[in-house]
């Protein structure tokens, strides 16, 4: 299409880190009203095309066009001025100010002057009414779920964007309601012209309301077409460039033999957080814990690592009774944790990917028998091998690397201690389709190893496909077992929405 | 109660405790003379605290303050003693020199960057090292100028008197206190001293505010530093050595975080005041040695950090199981 107008446009782009090429001359169209989905594996360059599209990093070749006309960025700020509100996928806004400040920052209404904060607060009580949002706008984000976060971001990115919006995984937190949400708010905003980029693992979400899609593989540009032409096997075989047997659901094998008793909990709990609950866990048995944003789910899992200190009931290990009151004591007996907010809790930024990887390791040894750089560039290498680690090399910081990238990382230090038990929360956030089904694979091979593991995750069909055992939280109580024939989604669904019908979709 | 006030509240009721129990000892330091004293002893640690405060809450630090009130002392007094120059017009030139020496620091902090601390220590030696090279000995000022501020007071009922540079404090509060919370320049050093690259990503000018940090820190050192010129009528080189170190004290004591992020420019005002009325107490006392003034300042300090520490642990915990 020769002289077809692009409201935003990014011709040949390439961008260089060190002696890795993120982009390859990479194109991207964007029509004023459309709503474009950019698809890719983890690490395939999408939050670098979206950092240059809007500023925050500089091409080393090619260039952005806004109307037809080549503009130069110098920094977000300047893309606001163009009309491009963005999410970015890492950015978690301000915890220490206001909602209100959050939403508003650079372009706060000023009387005399002076920011008028009652009209701030005024303007951003309405914005978030439309999220569904009934918080108070003068009190601090960091006080608020992640989601609400999340939600909070992307309000501020819809009040920037007078041209496009460019969402970077904004529903990676967001529960079924939320997204839903945001999805009428793209199309109102589609309807009144806007382009709307969107980038996320989730192929349901695109095909829900994407009109076209740019797929990169490796930094380069693969494909830009129509997606009504398109089904989700093309999709992902463009993204991987083969053909692979995507499906999550395989379904658990007949009951197997269940392995000895590993943990008893017994009414274990802790005031505020979690209610008393009883779950026994054998070896090899893969424990699934659905339940909505806000159930329980993650502060069950963070008072059986001993993130948070139960404060009622007692646990035994293996027949014994223990104590597990900090993390330092689960480590001791074989437990991981892999958090859901990798950002803040995750990952040690500036450390390399191997130094992350191996971490864990080394607290498990102790001081005294400090691993060699040999025997850590081993460790990290096997798994950056077979967890399919895409860095350009092991010794860069781990920030660096892709959001799905870190994820595998973090799944990696904890596999390199040898758990007896595991507790992953939220594994697949983030991560793209090939490595989705590794990790479901992983998880599968290392029940049949004999591990213990307990995994949160809001994919329904996920969760049925490696869980033995389902349990269901609800207002952070624990409401249902689910056994054998009763573990699939419907039931579930059933489990979570119980009195509570009308909130789910 | 927002977690960021509650610092600045304990500072508040501590100050407070400590007036009266200053007072139920000594009655006359509750004296319209005593507080008006207050505020003229401590007009320009008052006034490098507001700069203070504002680098500390970007994040940052400034350990050359000190050294630029001896260097405006100097080049003030200088300026005026030996080439004739009208004290406004002195006063116009050191502020001017110390903006851009404040722009500097600040373009090494984001362009090079090179962390603050470094910055900021290389730059107090830069301008030591300045106000002795331009001389080694105390230069009186003797000027008509001068003695007009002096004289320049509001009596107090009671005997107290509100002397002019004690009044430029409170005024340097107010303008500060309005440009830290009702500004978008504010807005901006909250932002950086919160997530400077979520900062930069949400279209904060990073260099322009840093480098603006910098520049309002040092203009209100060299602020200070006329200040102490007034105060004095002298310009030493050696003048104001370690008041870095009594501002940070006074930010940290009035409840800004050190981490930056958080904090009040009101919070300084009171930290300032509870430092200079642990050094009236000694006075006062008169058998005290002067040290323990440093005592009680560091004990204080020790008391702030600790509070801070546990008020945000507590309510992190709190958010994690709400
Ligand atoms: N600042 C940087 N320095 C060095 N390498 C970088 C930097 N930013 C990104 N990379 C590398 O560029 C590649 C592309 O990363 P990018 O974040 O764009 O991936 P992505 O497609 O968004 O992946 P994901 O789905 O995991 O978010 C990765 O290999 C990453 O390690
Ligand atoms: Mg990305």
């Amino acid at each position: 299409m020769p002289d077809e107008q692009y409201a935003l446009e990014a011709r040949g782009i390439v961008k260089i880190f060190g002696n890795h090429v993120a982009l390859d001359a990479v194109d991207f169209g964007l029509r004023a009203g459309e709503v474009h989905a950019l698809l890719g594996e983890n690490g395939a360059g999408k939050s670098t095309l979206i950092k240059i599209l809007t500023g925050a990093y500089q091409p080393d070749g090619g260039q952005v066009l806004a109307d037809g006309a080549p503009i130069h960025l110098d920094n977000p700020q300047q893309a606001q001025t163009h009309g491009i509100g963005t999410v970015y996928q890492e950015v978690n806004l301000l915890p220490n100010r206001s909602v209100a400040e959050n939403l508003f920052l650079g372009h706060q209404p000023t009387r005399f002057g002076l920011v008028d904060r009652r009209k701030m607060e005024r303007e951003s009580r309405g914005i978030l009414r439309r999220y569904g949002l009934e918080i108070d706008p003068s009190s601090e984000l960091g006080a608020y779920s992640v989601a609400v976060q999340q939600i909070v971001a992307i309000a501020r990115a819809v009040e920037l964007s007078g041209k496009v919006l460019i969402l970077d995984e904004p529903t990676a937190s967001l529960d079924r309601n939320e997204v839903e949400r945001l999805f009428e708010i793209i199309r109102d905003l589609k309807a009144r012209g806007l382009a709307v980029v969107f980038i996320t693992h989730f192929l349901d979400q695109v095909f829900a309301v994407a009109d076209r899609v740019t797929i990169l593989r490796n930094g380069k540009l693969i494909e830009t077409r129509a997606l009504d032409a398109m089904s989700r096997t093309d999709v992902v075989r463009l993204m991987l460039g083969k053909d692979v047997a995507f499906s999550g659901a395989t379904g658990v094998e007949d009951a197997r033999p269940m392995g000895d008793v590993l943990l008893d909990y017994s009414q274990y709990g802790r005031k505020r957080s979690v209610h008393p609950f009883n779950l026994t866990i054998h070896k090899g048995e893969v424990i699934g814990v659905a339940g909505l944003l806000g159930s329980g789910r993650t502060e069950m899992a963070r008072i059986m690592f001993g993130a948070d200190a139960a404060d009622e009931g007692e646990v035994s290990i293996a027949g014994t009774r223990t104590t597990i009151a900090r993390p330092t004591d689960a480590i001791r007996h074989g437990f991981g944790f892999c958090p859901e907010d990798r950002k803040a809790e995750g990952i040690f930024g500036d450390l390399s990917v191997r130094e992350n990887i191996i971490i864990a390791l080394q607290g498990k040894l102790g001081w005294f028998s400090a691993l060699n750089r040999d025997e850590q560039m081993e460790i990290a290498g096997r798994f950056g091998e077979s967890m399919d680690i895409r860095a350009a090399s092991l010794d860069m910081p781990i920030k660096l690397l892709s959001g799905g990238n870190q994820q595998k990382v973090i799944l990696s230090r904890w596999l390199a201690t040898d758990p007896a038990f595991l507790i992953l929360d939220e594994p697949t956030r983030g991560i793209d389709v090939g490595a989705h089904a590794e990790i479901v694979r992983t998880i599968n091979r290392l029940r049949d190893e004999g591990l213990a593991l307990v995994v949160i995750s809001s994919e329904l069909d996920e969760v049925v496909a490696y869980s033995t055992r389902i349990v269901v939280m609800r207002d952070r109580e624990m409401v249902a077992e689910l056994n054998g024939e009763n573990i699939n989604p419907g039931v579930i669904v059933q489990a979570i929405a119980n009195h509570r019908d009308e909130e789910l979709a | 109660m927002s977690r960021s006030l509650r610092p600045l509240v304990a500072t508040a009721v501590i100050f407070a405790i400590a007036y009266a129990l200053a007072v139920m000892q000594f009655p006359s330091m509750f004296s319209t003379r005593v507080l008006g004293n207050f505020l003229t002893d401590n007009a320009f640690l008052g006034i490098t605290a507001v700069g203070m405060t504002f680098v500390i809450i970007s994040g940052g630090i400034d350990l050359s303050v000190g050294a630029v009130i001896g260097f405006t002392g100097v080049l003030v007094a200088v300026l005026i003693a030996w080439a004739g120059w009208h004290p406004l017009a002195a006063f116009a030139l050191s502020l001017a020199v110390a903006a851009s020496f404040g722009a500097g620091m600040g373009l090494a902090v984001h362009y090079l960057q090179v962390p603050a601390f470094i910055v900021t220590l290389a730059g107090m030696f830069l301008a030591r090292g300045g106000a002795s090279v331009i001389t080694q000995d105390s230069v009186p000022v003797n000027h008509e100028f001068y003695d007009w501020i002096s004289d320049l007071i509001i009596r107090l009922p009671g005997g107290g008197r509100l002397s002019f540079i004690g009044l430029l404090m409170v005024a340097v509060f107010i303008v500060g206190a309005l440009v830290a919370h009702r500004t978008r320049f504010g807005s901006y050093v909250y932002a950086l001293g919160g997530n400077p690259v979520s900062a930069s990503l949400m279209g904060v000018p990073v260099a322009r505010t840093t480098i603006g940090v910098y520049m309002v820190s040092s203009t209100l050192a060299a602020l200070a530093g006329i200040v102490f010129s007034l105060y004095t009528s002298a310009g030493y080189p050696l003048a104001a050595v370690g008041v870095e170190l009594d501002a940070i004290s006074a930010v940290v004591i009035g409840g800004t975080l050190l981490t930056g992020g958080y904090g009040f420019v009101l919070g300084t005002f009171i930290g300032v005041m509870l430092l200079g009325l642990v050094q009236t107490y000694i006075i006062f006392d008169g058998s005290l040695s002067s040290w323990w003034t440093k005592i009680v300042i560091g004990a204080l300090l020790f008391l702030f950090i600790v509070l801070q520490r546990l008020i945000f642990a507590a309510s992190a915990q709190g958010e994690k199981a709400s």
